[in-house]
């Protein structure tokens, strides 16, 4: 247990490292590459953009952890039988579907504009929460289940006092992948009219500008980062002490 | 206090309990006791609807445990297992308190007696009341596991293998804390054993089971000293004998009211003394009874004086409330025939000898 906090915690911080470096780095290529200015001149735009992608993410990501829970607590149930596991198969072939069939799917039944982006985003998102949720539920030791049915827990409690507790940490994990996923299609949502940072970027390839590319791409990954710390964070913090590795 | 009639359990068609019929009265311990697959936990689990029974009826302090509904049953037993399955996310304060809290008893009061409870079993609570499970060692968990039921004051405690997964050692110590506790709190309890040490030295009474079948219900003693069958005997053992040792107190093998002398006593009279009861040495006690040293008869055969001047140490003394198991142990480990037996003040109240041991224990199967 303390031996894998200590890699997750060492492995989390290379990523966190790496991270910066990279942003190090794309500063140096994008100084030369003229898109300082470009960001100087679309400065309007991108903080407007930057805006409408975070509401993407903050709609989509709360509608996947608002059903994507319930849905892997549901689940994990035994006494689903074969059902769960089956299901839970059949979600887990649904992340092998890419990214931009779901999205074209999603146009296709929805039509253009915010609520297929907002639709497609959060069944991608939906799916990390769902599988991680069952995961978590599944670990939870069945001694732990009859101690607290044993001294008289109704189903109700055991969930939220027992089950959901014990899995909250590999839950979180699960929001955490869940919304890096999420912050990196969102570009892609622009491509079926949902806005966001994917305006500059795709434009930008249109118009081989790679200054106007960078000024979409490098608030993206900030954004990815930025998220990542947050949700580090508040795993961290929210997760009770005595089931959390890190602490 | 617990009555269990005709229970029957199948699973499918097997069946795991077949018309057990006991009753275990209140403030006592019953083990069940017997090997792997006996039924022992599937009948314990029966009592607190943990498993449906199939036929039969349970009843606590007569009321039949179906009139209950199970969650409102179950808040009143408390129910300890192997695993000790402690709630990781939760405090040991929160841990201890899980049933009156979900009781709505009042917080405050549940605490404090949480608090009690932890010094009760010699864990500090300003040390571990807010810690988390995974601070403890095996051993202070399972304490907790135990003060855990013992939480809302529930009259009725089944305890599944409570401490199988602890090292003799511990496990030794958990037992004697816990019959002091039980020794203040008198709860009715149901013990699942497979080992036969522990059910004779926590039972009242022990019911050994064999595929789902009970087969004895019966004190320790009359279990040890009486098998119904070969089963039975097989199952405790050989040595059943020798374990019976640890259930008679010295008082009661000992010879009472022994002979004795003064430091005062002229030598010829001690001389007579031992030679009237046929002894090889005799105790010398204080003037008001204290066991101070011996005289052998060798030593004062041609010998002047009072006994006095010719006494000697004894070796070793045992307390009248221990059990013939260490006393045997400290004659070997001494090598002396008999003991003086002599109660907390130190007052000289009567002798063990091997002979009277072994009378004691051959008592029972001349009589049967
Ligand atoms: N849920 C169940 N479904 C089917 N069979 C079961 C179930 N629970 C127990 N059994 C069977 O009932 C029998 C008695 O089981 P039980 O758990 O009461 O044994 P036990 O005496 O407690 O054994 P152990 O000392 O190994 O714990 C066993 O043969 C077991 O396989
Ligand atoms: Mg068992």
């Amino acid at each position: 247990m303390m031996k894998g906090a200590h890699l997750a915690n060492f492995s989390m911080q290379a990523l966190r490292l790496a991270g910066y470096a990279l942003i190090f780095l794309a500063g140096v290529w994008f100084h030369s590459s003229g898109a300082l200015e470009a960001m100087g001149a679309y400065g309007e735009d991108i903080r407007y953009l930057t805006v409408q992608h975070l509401q993407l993410t903050a709609i989509s990501g709360a509608l996947a952890i608002v059903i994507g829970i319930p849905i892997g607590v549901l689940l994990a149930r035994r006494s689903l039988g074969v059902l769960g596991p089956v299901v839970a198969q059949v979600v887990n072939l649904g992340t092998t579907i890419p990214t931009l069939a779901i999205l074209a799917l999603a146009m296709t039944v929805m039509g253009l504009g915010t609520p297929p982006a907002i639709f497609g985003l959060t069944v991608l998102t939906l799916l990390p929460i769902v599988l991680n949720t069952i995961a978590g539920i599944k670990s939870v030791p069945p001694a732990l289940i009859d101690a607290a049915r044993g001294m008289g827990m109704t189903a109700w409690q055991i969930l939220w006092k027992v089950e959901l507790p014990y899995a909250l940490f590999v839950i979180f994990a699960g929001i955490r992948t869940a919304l890096a996923i999420n912050i990196g299609t969102v570009p892609l949502a622009f491509l079926i009219g949902g806005g966001g940072l994917g305006e500059l970027i795709f434009t930008g390839i249109d118009l081989m500008e790679p200054g106007l590319l960078l000024a979409g791409a490098i608030p993206t990954a900030a954004l990815a980062v930025a998220v990542d710390l947050i949700g580090a964070q508040a795993q961290y913090w929210l997760v009770p002490k005595g089931i959390n590795p890190l602490r | 206090m617990i009555r269990l009639e005709n229970v029957t359990k199948t699973f499918d068609s097997y069946m795991a309990v077949d018309n057990v019929s006991f009753e275990v009265p209140e403030g006592e311990i019953c083990v069940l006791l017997g090997p792997s697959g006996c039924g022992k936990t599937t009948t314990m689990r029966m009592i607190n609807r943990l498993t449906e029974l199939s036929s039969g009826r349970i009843l606590i302090g007569g009321r039949d445990i179906m009139e209950v509904g199970a969650t409102e049953l179950r808040r009143g037993i408390g129910y300890v297992i192997q695993q000790i399955g402690l709630f990781p996310n939760k405090t040991i304060e929160d841990n201890i308190c899980t049933v009156p809290d979900l009781l709505g008893m009042d917080r405050k009061a549940s605490r404090k007696r949480a608090h009690e409870l932890l010094e009760m079993v010699a864990l500090d609570p300003a040390v571990f009341a807010k810690r988390y499970p995974k601070q403890l060692s095996g051993g202070q968990q399972q304490r907790v596991g135990v003060i855990r039921a013992l939480a809302a004051d529930p009259p009725v405690l089944l305890m599944d293998e409570p401490f199988g997964a602890i090292d003799p050692i511990n496990r030794a110590v958990i037992q004697d804390e816990f019959l002091k506790l039980q020794s203040a709190l008198k709860k009715t309890v149901i013990f699942v054993s497979h080992d036969i040490d522990e059910a004779v030295k926590m039972a009242s009474r022990i019911a050994i089971f064999k595929s789902g079948k009970l087969v004895q219900y019966d004190t320790p003693d009359n279990i040890l000293a009486h098998p119904v069958d070969d089963f039975v005997a097989d199952f405790v053992g050989g040595d059943r004998t020798l374990k019976r040792l640890q259930l008679v107190k010295v008082a009661d093998a000992m010879q009472a009211d022994p002979p004795r002398v003064l430091a005062e006593t002229p030598v010829a009279e001690a001389l007579a003394l031992m030679q009237k009861h046929d002894h090889q040495s005799v105790v010398m006690t204080g003037p008001r009874g204290r066991a101070r040293g011996l005289v052998r008869r060798a030593q004062l055969q041609g010998a002047q004086g009072m006994v006095g001047d010719h006494y000697e140490r004894i070796p070793c003394t045992i307390q009248v409330d221990d059990t013939l198991r260490n006393a045997v142990s400290m004659m070997f480990s001494n090598d002396q025939t008999w003991l003086a037996c002599v109660d907390q003040d130190g007052f000289y109240r009567g002798y063990l000898t091997q002979r009277g041991i072994t009378h004691l224990l051959g008592a029972t199967y001349r009589d049967a």
